[in-house]
């Protein structure tokens, strides 16, 4: 689904959301006349400092807002922006602080949703959708850690053995439908009902602790993770 | 024995077992799934791997000076220290039951990031790290990142290291997200030469975080010296909250403003007011304390 689309089907009632230089803002109403906050990386942009300060700056502004409209968080972003000058500046400090702000946001009352319908990749995407207290995916989404070509050169398996392997055992494996197993996605989206809806549902079955773990065991895509978790907190309550 | 006298281990040259020894009070040290429990990734086998009985993290329980703590260190020795599902799900388990308990952890990092054998189980496990830490925070427990392993701290490792309360580096300690090979892979050998080491240094080591604020406390590559730097961040506030946040904003706004137009770190060096930033990397750890204590930038409340 392209952005338009997507925006119009969960805002039935109205939106504005203006885009600058791979940012989205703006604010949406939903069903029953709030508001619901705007926020996103598009257009595959890589995030770097400047826009990763920037995106934390709007959402600390909507932490100190009063009320509870959640924050829904957009996202085709490319990678983090690999550069000398981003590292050079502390890139960790600021993406970091990105899901910082994301997670306070939440403590003042405003949820975040991260809605994943591109692309996005490795620290990028750790530091805006995962940062999400929930996220949701549209198929035709392409969220990665790496890429192919770099996950086979690190592995130094070709990219035909590593498709091969994919068949078996996904878990290393670029793609929405190989990320969804491990817990990462709470939902995907179905693009023919009104997302609206499917927005409604979420926000009424908002999770009180971090399932993701539980979701990776009963999807199979995490086989030992809950299990460990648990094993750890029993033993360091000894 | 005198300090003067007192032979040096070096962080830097220590596996994650002797980090964690050498931290903690003498043989207080108790290992949550250890080796003999032989809990590998279920992943490696995929690629005729060879497997680590502890998924290259040490996690358990000990004290310091006293105090109880929680403490894990990565093994950057085993697959770069990479979080895959095992190894993650123990640093999860852990940072939990420190929220739980209201005890404070200190975490040695070692990493290059997530282990790309199995990539969304290990970039997932980084999110639910980050959460962990800082919902622990929330609840007052103080997170202690410890940064001078063989492979630094890169990737979503950078990220992590980052929500922890408090950081100390040694001058080996590299704190990033995209490891110089990858930059140089992307986008070439005119933007990141990664075989350039002191090029690598003074753009991610210990020193240039030090300067910038990115991180709290530096140290001599000495166990000793990080069990002291530990000790000092684990008696500071504990505090995580809406204000705190704002103030990190502010502290990389104004990062930004002042230093953003600069290229290199010895220009940067210069703006905060180094006297000599060429002589920076060559100085002794007390004699670079005492040339960047009046001009470095502090994070103190705001990170």
């Amino acid at each position: 689904m392209k952005l338009d689309e997507i925006l119009q089907s969960l805002f039935p009632a109205g939106y504005s959301a203006t885009p600058r230089q791979g940012l989205l803002s703006g604010s949406g109403k939903r069903g029953n006349g709030t508001d619901v906050h705007i926020l996103g990386v598009i257009d595959d942009t890589p995030l770097g400092i400047e826009d990763a300060a920037q995106l934390a700056s709007q959402v600390l502004d909507i932490a100190r807002t009063p009320g509870d409209a959640p924050i829904l968080l957009v996202i085709d972003s490319s990678s983090q922006r690999m550069s000398r000058h981003d590292e050079l500046l502390g890139l960790n400090e600021y993406l970091s602080h990105l899901a910082k702000a994301l997670f306070v946001a939440e403590l003042h009352g405003h949820r975040s949703i991260g809605l994943l319908y591109g692309h996005t990749a490795a620290g990028a995407f750790i530091a805006t959708a995962l940062a999400a207290t929930v996220l949701v995916g549209l198929p035709g989404a392409t969220p990665e850690v790496m890429d192919l070509p770099s996950v086979s050169r690190v592995t130094k398996l070709s990219i035909d053995v590593l498709k091969e392997k994919a068949k078996t055992n996904p878990v290393f494996a670029p793609g929405l439908d190989y990320l969804f197993p491990t817990g990462a996605v709470h939902q995907i989206w179905d693009p023919a009902k009104p997302l609206a809806e499917q927005l409604e549902t979420v926000l009424s079955q908002w999770p009180a602790e971090d399932t993701r773990a539980q979701l990776g065991l009963a999807r199979g895509g995490r086989p030992a993770a809950q299990r460990i978790i648990d094993q750890v907190l029993a033993l360091a309550g000894q | 024995m005198s300090d003067a006298l007192r032979p040096i281990t070096s962080w830097y040259e220590s596996t994650a077992r002797q980090r964690i020894a050498g931290l903690l009070d003498r043989g207080s040290f108790t290992e949550y799934i250890g080796p003999e429990q032989r809990e590998m990734s279920p992943h490696l086998d995929l690629f005729d791997l060879p497997k680590q009985f502890d998924d290259g993290i040490v996690i358990g329980e000990g004290q310091l000076e006293g105090q109880r703590v929680y403490a894990a260190a990565q093994e950057g020795r085993f697959m770069g220290g990479a979080f895959g599902e095992v190894h993650g799900a123990k640093l999860i388990g852990l940072i939990r039951a420190a929220r739980k308990h209201k005890r404070d952890v200190l975490i040695s990092f070692d990493t290059g990031g997530v282990r790309l054998q199995e990539a969304n189980a290990g970039e997932v496990s980084i999110a639910e790290i980050i959460r962990a830490i800082l919902l622990a925070r929330a609840d007052g427990v103080r997170v202690i990142g410890l940064l001078g392993g063989r492979a630094g701290c890169y990737g979503g490792g950078g990220l992590i290291a980052n929500c922890c309360s408090s950081l100390v580096i040694s001058e080996q300690g590299r704190l990033s997200v995209s490891g110089p090979e990858v930059i140089e892979t992307n986008h070439g050998v005119e933007e990141f030469d990664s075989k350039d080491r002191a090029f690598v240094w003074r753009t991610m080591g210990g020193k240039h975080r030090y300067l910038i604020g990115a991180v709290d406390a530096f140290v001599e590559d000495d166990i000793a010296a990080f069990r002291a730097a530990a000790r000092t961040a684990l008696a500071k506030q504990a505090r995580f909250d809406l204000a705190l946040v704002q103030a990190e904003q502010q502290r990389l706004a104004t990062r930004l403003q002042r230093l953003g137009s600069l290229t290199d770190s010895l220009q940067i060096w210069k703006a905060l007011g180094v006297e000599a930033p060429e002589s920076i990397s060559s100085l002794p750890t007390e004699a670079f304390l005492a040339a960047s204590q009046t001009v470095r930038e502090c994070a103190d409340e705001a990170r």
